[in-house]
Parts: C-alpha cells; sequence; structure tokens
C-alpha cells in the first residue's frame, strides 16, 4: 500500500483569454488540458459532453467562431482571442430556449441527453449556414453525431422543426457566437 | 374535466433541463473530488509477477496507489454473484482488483488516486507490472473445444448448464414427416451508452457516505456496497443521478469501481470520483450477443412444427455476475408467438478470456429470435410456402390466452402469456409492408438489374419481471405533489410517464407532479430498470399510492365538509362535492389538515393547529391512521407481462458491391395500454436503430489472443443518421390483466428482431442461406463467391426461381 501527501506542481501552465457564450474568460491551465476539459471542469459549463475523447461521437461539440468543433481535439491554450459557444450559451439571457432547443424538446429529439448538446451546436451553425435544407442535407449535417438512444428519427424531424421556428423569428439577432448566414 | 393525460403525447418534462445543458451526468458531479484511474490487464490471460509503483508514487499530485495487497476487509472478496441459479455449477466472479491472475484484456489491477485525472494516468502509465502470459480462450468454438481452460478449476469451461423440455421433442422430431438441421451463429456487440460508467463518493464528517454512480440500479448498489464496506445500511446513500444510457450494462454492480472509489474515499477521508473512458468501456464494461444455436426441427406437411430442439452455447467471459440470465432468455423467448408441438432447450454457458458478458437491450432474445425467426423461413423455404403463412399457422391464438409454455422463465416463474393478438399484428405488418404486393416489386426491381428482399421476424417479449417495486407519492401544504420510486432512469421519461399516471389518479395538473428516480434517499425499496419494467412496475406502484392518497384525501376532506367522501372528486387539484363544484377545498388545505399541528409554520397551516376546529371526541390522529397526505404503496406481479411485435424490412443488395440498403422498415407493436406514444415510438426508434446496428455494423473483433481489435468508436461501427432507416410504425393495444393499468413493458422491442428480419430479407434478396450475423458488405461479397462454388445452400425458391407464390 502507497498513500502520500498531496503536492500540486503540475507540467507547464498557459494563460487563456477568450470569449465563452458571449462573456470574457481568462484562466491559468496545464497546456496539455483538452478545450472540453478546461469547459467542464475549470469554467463549470458541464453542458458540453465528454463520450469518446477520440473526436467521434460529437457529444463534446462547441461552436468556435461560429463553427462546429470537437472540443476533446482541441487543447485550452490553443483557442486563446477565440469566441466559444457551449449549448449553455444557445439559451437566451432570460432563459428563453434557442429554436432549436425548442424544437429538441417539441419533436421529442432526445432521450438520456447526453449526445444533445453536441446536435443542438451542430444544428445551432448548420441552420445559421443552411435556413431551409431538405431532409437529406439534415441526415449530412448530424451524420458526424453518435446517439445511442433515439434512432435519429425524431432528430431529423427537430433540426426541420428548428428550421422552422428559426424563420419566423428571422428578423431576431441571432444568439452570441454564431455565424450569420 | 380534467383531460385524461394517460395515454397523450405530453412533452416530456426532463427536456427543458437536458437542452440547456443543465442536466447531471456522474462527470459533472465531481466537483473537489480526487480522480482515479486504473492499470488494466494488457493480457488476455496471465499470471502477475510483479508490480512496481516506485515511479509512479514520484509523480506529483499522486495521493495512493492500491493493488490487490491493499483491500481488506469484504473488499478483498470477489464480487458478488448476483443471480445464482441450480444450473450454475461453476461460478466466477472477479476481484475488485486482479488477484495473482488476470483473465481479459481490461481488467483492473492497480488503482491510482491523486489530485487530477491527467496526473493519475501519468502515475499509471508509470506502474511497471510484469506478466507471465498464459494461453487465452476466444471465441465459443475454442471454449466449447476445452483445450485450454480460463479458470483451471472449471472443466470444459462450462460455468452453467440448463435443459428445459417440454413434451418429448426428439421423439416428435423422429416421428416428423420433415426435419430440418440449422446451425446458426451470432457475434458480439454492446450497449455502449455514449456516457460511460462512473462513481464519486464522498463521507461526510457525520459519517454518512454518499455515492453517485452511472447505474440502473441505486438500491441494490446500496446494499452492495454497505455489505463490502460492513456499513449500515442507514449511513450509504446512492444516488443515480442523470444517466446518459444504459442498455443494460449499468445494471451490473457493483462494479470493481463501484467498491474501490468508495472504499478509497473512506481511507482516504476525502471525495474520490471516476469517469470511465471510452476504451474503458470497450474493454473493461460488457458486452452482449456471442452465441452458437444448433436447431433441429421437425414440422408437418404444412409447415407445423412437431418438435423443436434447440442447444445453445454461449460465450459468458471470463467471469459470470450476472449469472445465466442471457441464455435462459434466450431459450425461453425463442419460443415467440409459436407453439410447437415439443420443445426442448438446452445451454452451455462458456467461460473465454475475454470481458464479461451481461443484458444488453434484448438481453439474449435477438439471439433467440434469430434462431427462430431462421428456423420459421427454412421451414416455408423447404416447403415452398409463404415465409408469414408458415408463421401464422404456428401462431398462439388469441383465444388460447393465457398460454403456459409449460418452461420457467427468467424471473423463476412459469413462461405464461398473459394476453395478445398475434394474427392480428401479422395483418397489420403485411398491410404497413405491403407483404402481398412485393412480388410485383420485386419484379420491376430485378427488371432493373437491381437485388431486393423483403424479411420478417416476429417476437413476443416478456417484460415488467419482479419482484416489485415501489412509489411514494406526497402532497405537500404547497400543492406540489412529490413522487418517488426507487428505479432508476436512462432517458426513459420516467419523470413524464410516471407524472402522467399520477396526475391522472390523483386529479391534479401534470406541472404540479416531480418525480424523483433512483434515489435511495427518497425510496429505498427497488430492484432497477432492466428487462423493459420500469413503466409496468413502477407505474403501477406509483398508481397504487396515488390511490391511496386519494383516499386519504377525500376521507379528510369529507370531514371538512362534512359530506360523505364517496360522494366527493378531486379535479384539477380542487377536493369538490360530485355536483356541486362550489362545496370544495383544495387539495393543498386537505394536506395541511392532514398533519395535525401545535405550531403553525406559516398562515395556511393555521387551519390544523390544535385551537382551530376540529372534532374533539377523536385523537388527532386516529388509530392506524398516519399525518401526512402521503402514502407509499408496491406493485409486485405474480409473473411477467408478454408483449408481442412483428418487423419486416425491405433491403436492397448491389449486385456489384454487395452493398445492403435498407428501402424500409415497419414494425407492429403491442404493449399493452400506451401511456406516453410519443416516448414509446421514440423507445421503438431507438431499438430499432440498435438492432440494425447489430445486423450490419456491430461486432467486437476479438484476435486470437485476446485483443480488442476495434476498441474505439473509429472501429466499432455504431450506426449514424446515414446508417438507420426511417421506421413506419402501426400500434396495437392489447391490455394485460396482470396489472391495474393494463400495461406492458417496450424498452427493449425495437432491437429484437432485427437480426432476424435482415438475415430474412437479405437472404430473400440473395438466393442463399445465411446463417450468421451480423453481416458486412465485404461478408455478403465473399459468400457470393462461396455460393457460387456451391459452398453456400441456395435457397429453393431461388433454385426454382419462383419466389413466394405457393402459399
Amino acid at each position: 500500500m502507497s498513500e502520500r501527501s498531496e503536492r500540486s506542481d503540475y507540467q507547464q501552465h498557459g494563460e487563456v483569454t477568450l470569449t465563452v457564450n458571449g462573456a470574457p474568460r481568462r484562466a491559468t491551465v496545464p497546456v496539455r488540458r483538452l478545450l472540453s476539459d478546461f469547459l467542464r471542469h475549470d469554467l463549470g459549463l458541464t453542458g458540453t459532453h465528454v463520450g469518446c475523447e477520440h473526436g467521434v461521437c460529437g457529444c463534446c461539440t462547441v461552436l468556435l467562431d461560429g463553427a462546429p468543433v470537437r472540443s476533446c481535439l482541441l487543447l485550452a491554450v490553443t483557442v486563446a482571442g477565440h469566441e466559444v459557444t457551449t449549448v449553455e450559451g444557445l439559451t437566451d439571457p432570460d432563459g428563453t430556449l434557442h429554436p432549436v432547443q425548442q424544437a429538441f424538446v417539441e419533436c421529442h429529439g432526445l432521450q438520456c441527453g447526453f449526445c444533445t448538446p453536441g446536435f443542438l451546436t451542430t444544428t445551432a451553425a448548420f441552420l445559421a449556414e443552411r435556413p431551409d435544407p431538405d431532409e437529406k442535407e439534415i441526415v449530412e449535417a448530424i451524420s458526424g453525431n453518435l446517439c445511442r438512444c433515439t434512432g435519429y428519427q425524431n432528430i431529423v424531424k427537430s433540426v426541420r422543426r428548428a428550421a422552422e421556428l428559426l424563420a419566423d423569428r428571422a428578423d431576431q439577432i441571432s444568439p452570441a457566437g454564431l455565424a450569420q448566414p | 374535466m380534467t383531460t385524461r393525460l394517460f395515454g397523450a403525447p405530453i412533452q416530456r418534462k426532463e427536456d427543458p433541463r437536458l437542452v440547456t445543458g443543465n442536466g447531471r451526468y456522474l462527470d459533472d458531479l465531481t466537483g473537489d473530488a480526487l480522480a482515479a484511474a486504473f492499470v488494466r490487464s494488457p493480457h488476455a490471460h496471465a499470471r502477475i509477477v510483479d508490480i512496481d509503483v516506485t515511479d509512479a508514487l514520484a509523480v506529483d499530485g499522486v495521493l495512493a496507489i492500491y493493488t490487490y495487497e491493499d483491500l481488506d476487509g469484504r473488499v478483498a472478496e470477489p464480487l458478488p454473484l448476483l443471480i445464482p441459479h441450480p444450473g450454475l455449477t461453476h461460478p466466477k466472479t472477479a476481484y475488485p482488483l486482479a488477484k495473482e491472475l488476470v483473465h481479459h484484456v481490461g481488467e483492473a489491477v492497480a488503482m491510482v488516486v491523486a489530485t487530477d485525472r491527467y496526473l493519475a494516468e501519468d502515475a499509471a502509465e508509470l506502474i511497471r507490472v510484469d506478466y507471465d502470459p498464459l494461453p487465452a480462450v476466444i471465441g465459443v468454438a475454442a471454449a466449447k473445444r476445452a483445450e485450454r481452460l480460463v479458470h483451471p478449476d472449471v472443466p470444459g469451461n462450462v460455468a452453467g448448464h440448463v435443459v428445459q423440455e417440454r413434451g418429448d421433442a426428439r421423439e416428435e422430431i423422429i416421428a416428423a414427416p420433415h426435419t430440418l438441421l440449422l446451425s446458426l451463429s451470432v457475434e458480439r456487440s454492446a450497449s455502449m451508452p455514449l456516457e460511460g460508467r462512473g462513481v464519486v463518493a464522498r463521507e461526510d464528517p457525520g459519517g454518512i457516505l454518499r455515492i453517485y454512480t452511472s447505474t440502473q440500479a441505486s438500491t441494490s448498489v446500496r446494499a452492495a456496497l454497505a455489505a463490502k464496506l460492513d456499513l449500515p445500511l442507514d449511513r450509504v446513500e446512492v444516488v443515480a443521478p442523470d444517466v446518459g444510457g444504459g442498455f443494460g450494462v449499468k445494471i451490473v454492480h457493483p462494479w470493481p469501481e463501484e467498491v474501490l472509489v468508495p472504499w478509497a474515499a473512506r481511507r482516504l477521508g476525502r471525495a474520490v470520483g471516476w469517469t470511465e473512458d471510452r476504451r474503458e468501456h470497450f474493454v473493461s464494461s460488457a458486452h452482449e450477443r456471442e452465441q452458437e444455436h444448433l436447431v433441429n426441427v421437425g414440422f408437418d406437411a404444412d409447415g407445423r412444427i412437431l418438435g423443436l430442439d434447440v442447444q445453445v452455447w454461449h460465450d459468458n467471459g471470463a467471469y459470470i455476475p450476472y449469472g445465466l440470465i442471457v441464455p435462459i432468455i434466450t431459450t425461453t423467448q425463442l419460443l415467440g408467438p409459436y407453439k410447437p408441438r415439443a420443445y426442448r432447450a438446452e445451454f452451455w454457458s462458456l467461460y473465454t478470456s475475454t470481458v464479461i458478458v451481461t443484458p444488453y437491450r434484448g438481453a439474449g432474445r435477438p439471439q433467440g429470435a434469430f434462431a427462430m425467426e431462421r428456423t420459421m423461413d427454412a421451414i416455408a423455404d423447404y416447403l415452398g410456402l409463404d415465409r408469414a403463412e408458415v408463421r401464422a399457422r404456428n401462431f398462439i391464438q388469441p383465444d388460447e390466452m393465457p398460454y403456459e409454455q409449460g418452461l420457467t422463465f427468467q424471473d423463476g416463474r412459469p413462461l405464461t402469456y398473459d394476453s395478445g393478438d398475434y394474427p392480428a399484428l401479422l395483418e397489420k405488418l403485411k398491410k404497413l409492408i405491403g407483404w402481398d404486393e412485393f412480388e410485383t416489386f420485386r419484379a420491376q426491381a430485378r427488371a432493373q438489374g437491381r437485388k431486393v428482399g423483403i424479411g420478417i421476424g416476429c417476437y413476443v417479449e416478456g417484460t415488467g419481471v419482479g419482484p416489485y417495486e415501489g412509489g411514494h407519492v406526497l402532497v405537500e401544504p404547497s400543492g406540489r405533489v412529490r413522487v418517488a420510486t426507487g428505479l432508476t432512469s436512462q432517458g426513459q421519461g420516467h419523470q413524464t410517464a410516471f407524472a402522467q399516471i399520477v396526475a391522472d389518479e390523483l386529479g391534479v395538473p401534470f406541472d404540479s407532479v416531480e418525480v424523483v428516480t433512483g434515489d435511495t434517499r427518497r425510496f429505498r425499496y427497488s430492484i432497477g430498470t432492466f428487462a423493459s419494467r420500469a413503466a409496468v412496475m413502477s407505474g403501477n406502484a406509483v398508481a397504487l399510492a396515488a390511490r391511496a392518497v386519494k383516499d386519504k384525501a377525500l376521507r379528510i376532506a369529507g370531514d371538512a365538509l362534512e359530506v360523505d367522501p364517496a360522494d366527493l372528486e378531486i379535479v384539477d387539484g380542487v377536493v369538490r362535492v360530485k355536483g356541486d363544484p362550489q362545496a370544495s377545498i383544495e387539495l393543498k388545505t386537505v394536506a395541511v389538515l392532514a398533519n395535525p399541528l401545535r405550531y403553525a409554520f406559516d398562515e395556511a397551516a393555521q387551519v390544523a393547529t390544535q385551537f382551530a376546529k376540529g372534532d374533539i371526541s377523536k385523537p388527532p390522529i386516529g388509530e392506524d391512521d398516519e399525518p401526512g397526505l402521503e402514502a407509499t404503496d408496491y406493485y409486485s406481479p405474480l409473473r411477467s407481462t408478454f408483449a408481442a411485435g412483428m418487423h419486416a424490412a425491405i433491403v436492397e443488395t448491389d449486385p456489384q458491391t454487395a452493398d445492403i440498403r435498407v428501402l424500409r422498415y415497419a414494425v407492429v407493436h403491442d404493449c399493452g395500454n400506451v401511456v406516453n406514444p410519443r416516448i414509446l415510438e421514440g423507445q421503438i426508434h431507438g431499438g430499432v436503430a440498435q438492432g440494425v446496428g447489430g445486423a450490419l455494423y456491430e461486432r467486437m473483433a476479438y484476435d486470437a489472443s485476446g485483443q480488442l481489435l476495434n476498441a474505439s468508436f473509429m472501429d466499432f461501427l455504431m450506426p449514424y443518421a446515414t446508417e438507420v432507416p426511417r421506421v413506419e410504425i402501426d400500434h396495437m393495444e392489447t391490455p394485460s390483466p396482470l396489472n391495474p393499468l393494463g400495461i406492458k413493458g417496450a424498452g427493449e422491442a425495437g432491437v429484437i428482431p432485427g437480426m432476424a428480419v435482415f438475415a430474412s430479407a437479405i437472404e430473400d434478396a440473395e438466393g442463399f442461406v445465411l446463417s450468421r450475423m451480423p453481416i458486412s458488405p465485404s461478408e455478403l461479397y465473399h459468400l457470393r463467391v462461396r455460393h457460387a462454388r456451391g459452398k453456400v445452400v441456395s435457397l429453393r425458391r431461388a433454385e426454382v426461381g419462383n419466389p413466394e407464390e405457393s402459399a
């Protein structure tokens, strides 16, 4: 048996200054810290989930300057100066759901909810670029994200519904961090 | 009048929280906990010669490193055998950390606790384990040959052997006009939830050990940990937070990590957490599905089965904590909607040097359905009959219900079907998929040089297995209705479905009902979420508890309003006299009155204090009565309830590349009364997707030395949106007579006939016999080559060139 007292000099650290969900954030983190771990454990934004840590499942998808990226494949220090939007940032400050979030609720586009943040961020970016997609384009857009619960049918339906809701809100301003069409 | 919620496609209560990133999954709860990481065996079978932790201890931030030698008390004993069975003659379970020997790649050998997961993994990499490799036993064939043993004291690698028989199947087969022998096999897949396992434990200064764990059975984890750590039950609290999918794998407990993390937390006096990573999930959680089946069937000229003799060799992996459940389910549920005159089932559960095998959604049924439905297709082809017609001729008829199959089911009770209408289901399916019109479509496709095929698969699923679940319903003086049940949730929408049931039973608004599941602080007695049982078991339990609360509310309101409780009703949270809505009292006021007070805690509470109006001739709390507007009740069924369904698929196989495309997928399904059709449909969609994965994509590729070659999402092919067909669904509702709500389970249904349906359809497209699942395009291509060389048997109907016309 081997137990010992705690020591805590980590490896090399780096400073990260970036914008997360519209707010400036600054932190000093080990240079090897993944963006996903940084968001979840340093910033407390646990809505971003980690399903595989090798970039395949898409649970950890966040928007980097409006474009979807796998936060488990990025080091936090490499996104300094950039703008990150997580699932928490899709919601309006007053708590109003983003049309994509609303659509997933309406269409039963989630079951356990673990993969959902990745689908929501992916869909938000997709619809910002392609506001009126057909089914084939929708399937293509979400085909980089794994879901083990829903069989995708209601996710496809949710994306279509989100496009409708977004069209209804067309005059309003897009949420922070999303690319303009 | 309040609209009835039972049966309505209500939106889920869970979702606003989950879509905003406010879910609370296991790894979200680690806080400042220390992080654990594990050193796992790289060998499938080896003796541990030495473990050197010197370099690892030098890593900054490491607090402790444990090996088997450090374990104490009952933690040093093997993990429990969860489900003993008389046929399980040689049970073996793992130690939390390997003791001298490792039996599969991924078995935990050492545990590191550090201030941070990165550092814990750094240290784990520096632990040097010296192994003396031993020969591995991989696959059913090797296990069966038993030239090498997984455990030296288990002869023949046989963990268990069970025979069940009704009638004399072998005699029937000998006497039958026709017989067929089929050898059928299924490879490994796994539940593969997107959230792996995980556990966080902390002991508070008062000595309460609280454990959050991503489990399907929090109450059983509590009992197991109290026993392992030798703690009184009331000092252990186990909570299943939001769970990111289970599909069976999280019903196993306690996992090695589930014991070690709380043990280390107590030892170090600090919170400790561990979150499984994906590779760990592949090599150290659990798999399922791999089985070999030998089917001997005798039948008459009409295709009616006279004798069915099935032998099954089940690969249970290196240990068998969950007992013989999977092969028991295969051999009992194999019968589906059919009634062979005589049936014999025999299985051997075999050890191999691989990760353990425990139920994955369907739990042995997909293999059973595959074996049975392949047999039906073979009989139809042999006799030149329509495949649907042969099935219909073997169906149990609605007027034969309840139907006794004469076997013992997985709950230890008789395999007796409670209700169902299989002929009607088949008619619905044929209509939905256009069964009778398919030959026209095939002819058109053929004219275009395309190969298409249609397949069918039927199943009956025993759901809602006991022994029991309970429910607690409490009406608070605020009017909030708090509901608790012990079983856990992994995405099935229990907070919604149970709220629908309670709101209806009690007569309160849906929004006033809050449901908590899987928290032993709120409900202590429970079994767990598995076997499509949650809606049946806890649904009925919360309904019964709500009825008891309603009875009490009416009695108290009757006293207050000075009317007969029989004349009262509760509508929208108000107790009122039927036909005289003015004479009423709010349910929340009844909740106040239900608890006679000395001290008013707010203005509303004053009506219940001692100088307020009341009958002074009686004690404030009557004999056999209790304070509070709340009740607990339990639902414990006599036996399981049996849902049924039938699926059909139309596939197209590319004549050149052997690519397999699903053109249509149709499902008809009967799970009794439906609580929430939206949730039910979601369950079916998800099940079908796993059926597609199991039939066409997913397999665990072990090499001969026991290395899992595809232990990542890059190589283990789970379906994306591009691989899953749109599912067309039609329902029937044949209520179960066994429970008050008339419901049957639905969670596993979608996945069960997947392999059977695709084998049936691909075989139909190709014209030669398929006997192994899953099947990839390259395997189909090789089968074509072998078929062309005469090494794969043609379908008779393909040789005649006159398919599906003789019914």
